[in-house]
């Protein structure tokens, strides 16, 4: 019996946290790929240091909806979780590769196959792409127009800028759009500057973030000048000093986000299926036709 | 519920009219078709074994041997409630520890036979599981259907309830309280009214729940079998790190009266509707009680941790003495004011009600009358050598 086991952050205060984590989770189960979709919180319930005690799989594979390797991923959720004997040395990550290591979680004397974050996977570049053009609600979405990934800065997690230019440099290199920066909350360059960084008229803003929440609601939007204050809310698109920002909120609430996940999983050695086919599909843009 | 006189029959062996279902009893014959040598299916009152002549069926000491399948399924017609009853434990709800205790639970399944159990099924069975009260009933096919609703709606109409059948959208009914506010712990009393899964099937009902109060049923089965691991508040607080890494300083040696505190705060049943069973440590028990919820708490939880780095912050404040001039219905008032907030009693009380020390009325003349221009009670300054606030907000 196969399980996936989901974790992430949660929220004391904020109820749109965990609701990516449980659409997602939605997602997976209705491609039926796994026998039991679980999901477990470091701030909500159940927490991660009881999730493993409700799944009932033999093969278990945990997956963090976190968007880059560091605290979280290589002390918090193992220490959590029990994973008997982690070293962060099992994923020999260069703070990008992270893939997945076995080991027996001592809380309910099994394996788990512990995967790397998703917003370090290569297909993560794809839901920041789709998550532009959900937002401009233009599939072919590119031409004329700047892509701006944004994160924390390294003064958080020294891997959050490795993911957010990992992507960026990725996006670029397609050629897809006009212009594709990496900007950061607390470094240069700074998203506040953001219409500084852009020629383009149109720059699409995607927060390399897991769910909204204070950073992707009140600080960016603030920040980057879409509004004075955030209780008045946003166009989408406001324009700032002369460009047309198309700001996209948490890119982890886009549904493709889901095809992360099983990739994570598919390569720490679930059988899938057709579970990615099935996702991407069920997740894709509509063309407006 | 069940009348004596039904039991009375029941009791005796009667049966509760049940069809065998074709799901059962195929599943009871594959059952037999792949023991292991000189092996039985059981099932209550009698076992099932296959040989080359057919099957063997033996019930209360009279042995049938060579029945094929439609003279099985004939002698097996009066054991329909106990046949269906294996099937569903055995095949339906199957072998995952929590689930399967928290399913026989619901209806007493190792206390009582069979017979007595779907006649009281008949009727409905009722448990309760923190604000949750699940009715468990039986059809003519000795399948089961679980009813779940918040245990204040006990007596209210179907129509009059909004009904759901998925346990997954009970994920939204538990994620605000009836004022809409955000509930950060699943396992508070806020539970809101007003909603019914009319009719699940057993592993829906397990689902509802674990998606209700998730990991209670684990924790639960867990103390069951005298298998809960505790994590004490020592052990707990020791393990954090990053921005909690503090919390472990606040232990000074100096007694365990702060986690008192902390317990009677946060994990009584007022606040969480489980039973705290961690300590201060394994030698330490704490002096506060630790409610009386069905499912166990087995460590301090995240709420508790955030809080406990607040204070953490907020005792290692040295105390000093402030002189404050207030009458003595004043001080019965500030009195009030602490009762009303930390009882969670604000919005109870009217608004034109000045005979409450915590009406917003008294409270506003009070705060002219006592506060000087930058806020301070009687204008005495928190700190008089300097600017430095305290953390008081």
């Amino acid at each position: 019996m196969q399980s996936l086991v989901i974790v992430a952050h949660g929220s004391h205060l904020n109820p749109d946290s965990s609701a990516p984590t449980y659409d997602h989770a939605d997602t997976i189960r209705a491609v039926g790929a796994f026998d039991e979709v679980r999901t477990g919180f470091w701030k909500e319930e159940p927490h991660l240091r009881e999730v493993l005690r409700t799944v009932e799989g033999d093969e278990i594979y945990v997956v963090p909806l976190f968007v880059s390797e560091g605290y979280f991923t290589e002390e918090v959720i193992p220490r959590e979780l029990r994973l008997a004997g982690w070293d962060v040395a099992e994923w020999d990550s260069d703070g990008l590769s992270a893939d997945q290591a076995t080991l027996v979680a001592e809380d309910i004397g099994r394996a788990v196959h512990y995967c790397g974050p998703v917003g370090t996977h290569a297909a993560m570049t794809d839901v920041i792409v789709r998550r532009a053009e959900s937002v401009t609600d233009d599939p072919d979405v590119g031409e004329g127009f700047g892509l701006a990934v944004v994160g924390h800065g390294t003064e958080r997690n020294e891997n959050s800028a490795k993911a957010i230019e990992y992507h960026a440099d990725r996006i670029r290199d397609r050629g897809r759009f006009d212009e594709v920066r990496a900007l950061y909350m607390d470094e240069d360059p700074e998203v506040d500057d953001l219409p500084d960084y852009f020629e383009s008229d149109d720059v699409v803003l995607v927060p390399l973030f897991i769910a909204d929440g204070y950073h992707t609601q009140e600080d960016i939007p603030e920040d980057v000048g879409l509004c004075a204050d955030h209780t008045e809310g946003y166009d989408v698109p406001a324009v700032v000093d002369g460009t047309r920002v198309w700001y996209a909120g948490a890119v982890g609430t886009e549904p493709l986000m889901a095809d992360v996940i099983l990739e994570r999983a598919g390569e720490a050695g679930a059988d899938l299926g057709g579970a990615l086919e099935d996702v991407r599909e069920t997740t894709r843009v509509a063309t407006g036709d | 519920m069940t009348d004596a006189t039904r039991n009375d029959t029941t009791a005796a062996g009667d049966v509760v009219d049940v069809d065998l279902p074709g799901d059962a009893f195929d599943a009871l014959l594959a059952a037999a078709d792949t023991l292991e040598p000189d092996a039985v299916v059981r099932f209550e009152g009698g076992t099932l074994a296959a040989d080359d002549d057919g099957y063997v069926l033996e019930t209360g000491g009279d042995r049938r041997p060579g029945l094929g399948d439609r003279e099985l399924h004939e002698a097996l017609a009066d054991h329909a409630a106990a046949v269906t009853d294996w099937y569903l434990f055995e095949r339906v709800v199957g072998e995952f520890g929590p689930r399967r205790a928290f399913l026989r639970w619901l209806e007493d399944a190792d206390g009582l036979p069979v017979a007595r159990r779907y006649a009281a099924l008949a009727d409905g069975v009722v448990r309760e599981w923190g604000q949750l009260r699940v009715t468990a009933t039986v059809t003519d096919r000795g399948e089961r259907r679980y009813e779940v609703r918040h245990v204040d709606d006990a007596g209210v109409a179907h129509e009059d309830l909004t009904a759901h059948d998925d346990p997954r959208e009970a994920r939204e009914i538990v994620t605000l309280d009836a004022d809409g506010r955000y509930r950060p712990l699943k396992t508070a009393p806020t539970l809101r009214t007003g909603w019914v899964f009319p009719e699940l099937g057993p592993r829906e009902a397990y689902e509802t729940v674990e998606t209700v109060y998730p990991a209670t049923v684990a924790n639960w089965y867990r103390e069951r079998e005298g298998e809960l691991d505790v994590d004490h508040w020592r052990e707990t607080m020791a393990r954090q790190s990053g921005i909690y890494g503090v919390v472990e300083t606040w232990d000074r040696g100096e007694g365990h009266e702060h986690v008192n505190w902390v317990a009677e705060t946060c994990c009584a049943d007022s606040q969480c509707l489980k039973r705290r069973e961690w300590e201060y440590d394994a030698d330490t028990d704490l002096d506060v009680d630790g409610g009386d919820g069905v499912f166990p708490c087995r460590e301090p939880c995240s709420l508790v941790v955030s809080a406990a780095r607040k204070w953490t912050r907020l005792e290692s404040e040295p105390e000093r003495t402030y002189e404050f001039e207030l009458t003595p219905s004043e001080k019965e008032q500030l009195e009030a004011l602490i009762d009303a907030v930390a009882d969670g009693r604000i919005d109870e009380i009217r608004e034109a009600d000045v005979y409450k020390g915590a009406n917003r009325y008294r409270t506003r003349f009070l705060r002219a009358k006592r506060f000087d221009g930058d806020g301070n009670l009687c204008g005495v300054p928190t700190d008089p050598d300097g600017d430095d606030a305290g953390d008081g907000e």
